[in-house]
């Protein structure tokens, strides 16, 4: 595999890059939201989190 | 009678939750597998295209998006108007889940078009019909994230995004078929529902493999959004028990 990319490894590695960081932030937002609720929720509960 | 109330149950948030939260695994790991052999057919197996050369390689991400972007979008609206209309709290709650990661993939295949455009038009965006229509959808999912959060009662949010999302989607079929209405920079479609594609099997395989995976990252993201939702609106004891025993 030709890692430059025919001189066009900007545009490609950029293209995948971009879509990486895109869904990686969406997932890290979602584990960061679900952590928060659980929290909030077992403080509801009362469920001391052991 | 007796099934179809079975099936029925699931309708309910508070039932749906710990099923969301157990298929959420079947979709995310052939997810992350079909990802990886994607990439390996579309870099490794596929060849270098005798007209673009390696910038072709830029359509196994970009394709995938923009089909995403468009199905996600019918979707949203699909269940959106289920819950206006049956009052479906789990529908409208779905349509929401649907709108960050439609509006993700939109924005994906905008980036990687442009990025795509520049090696091979010369130019990183042109105002035609297909690049204008995507652009619009990616404003229509804005758009319906941004109403639903300005509106405090949920129910009241999802009325006025459901009817959003409706009329929004007359913009799909228009995104879809602008490069056969007008004469447009963009090439026309490579794959068709009926005739044969224009393009070598193993970067159909990638192209392919590449949607599947998009599809199952998709369907699990949403789950999992889903489940927040279910949280954040249904702050009852059968939700919180269920958090509390998993936790």
């Amino acid at each position: 595999m030709d890692w430059s990319m025919g001189g066009y490894g900007f545009y490609v590695w950029g293209s995948y890059l971009i879509a990486l960081v895109a869904m990686g932030a969406e997932v890290l937002a979602l584990v960061k939201r679900t952590k928060k609720l659980r929290v909030q929720a077992n403080r509801l509960s009362g469920f001391n989190g052991k | 009678m007796t099934q179809k109330r079975h099936w029925f149950k699931y309708a309910s948030p508070t039932v749906f939750y710990p099923l969301a939260g157990k298929l959420i695994p079947w979709f995310a790991i052939p997810a992350t597998i079909l990802f990886i052999v994607g990439l390996y057919v579309g870099f490794v197996v596929a060849p270098t295209d005798f007209q673009q050369g390696d910038a072709y390689r830029i359509i196994f991400i970009h394709v995938p998006a923009a089909w995403m972007g468009m199905l996600l979008y019918v979707l949203l609206a699909f269940y959106a108007a289920i819950g206006w209309a049956f009052n479906a709290r789990l529908s409208s709650m779905m349509a929401s889940s649907l709108a960050i990661t439609g509006a993700i993939f939109t924005f994906i295949s905008l980036a990687t078009g442009s990025l795509w455009g520049k090696p091979t038009w010369g130019t990183w965006w042109v105002w035609d019909a297909r690049m204008t229509s995507t652009l619009i959808l990616l404003f229509l999912y804005v758009g319906f994230i941004s109403l639903q959060a300005a509106i405090d009662d949920p129910r009241r949010a999802d009325k006025a995004g459901a009817v959003l999302a409706i009329v929004g989607v007359i913009n799909v079929p228009i995104i879809y078929f602008s490069v056969q209405w007008w004469n447009t920079l963009h090439q026309g479609a490579t794959i068709r529902i009926l005739g044969k594609p224009t393009i070598a099997a193993p970067m159909l395989a990638a192209m392919l493999i590449m949607l599947a995976a998009c599809w199952l990252y998709s369907v699990a993201v949403v789950l999992y959004r889903l489940r927040c939702i279910i949280l954040e609106r249904e702050q009852n004891a059968a939700v919180i028990a269920e958090v509390a025993e998993a936790a």
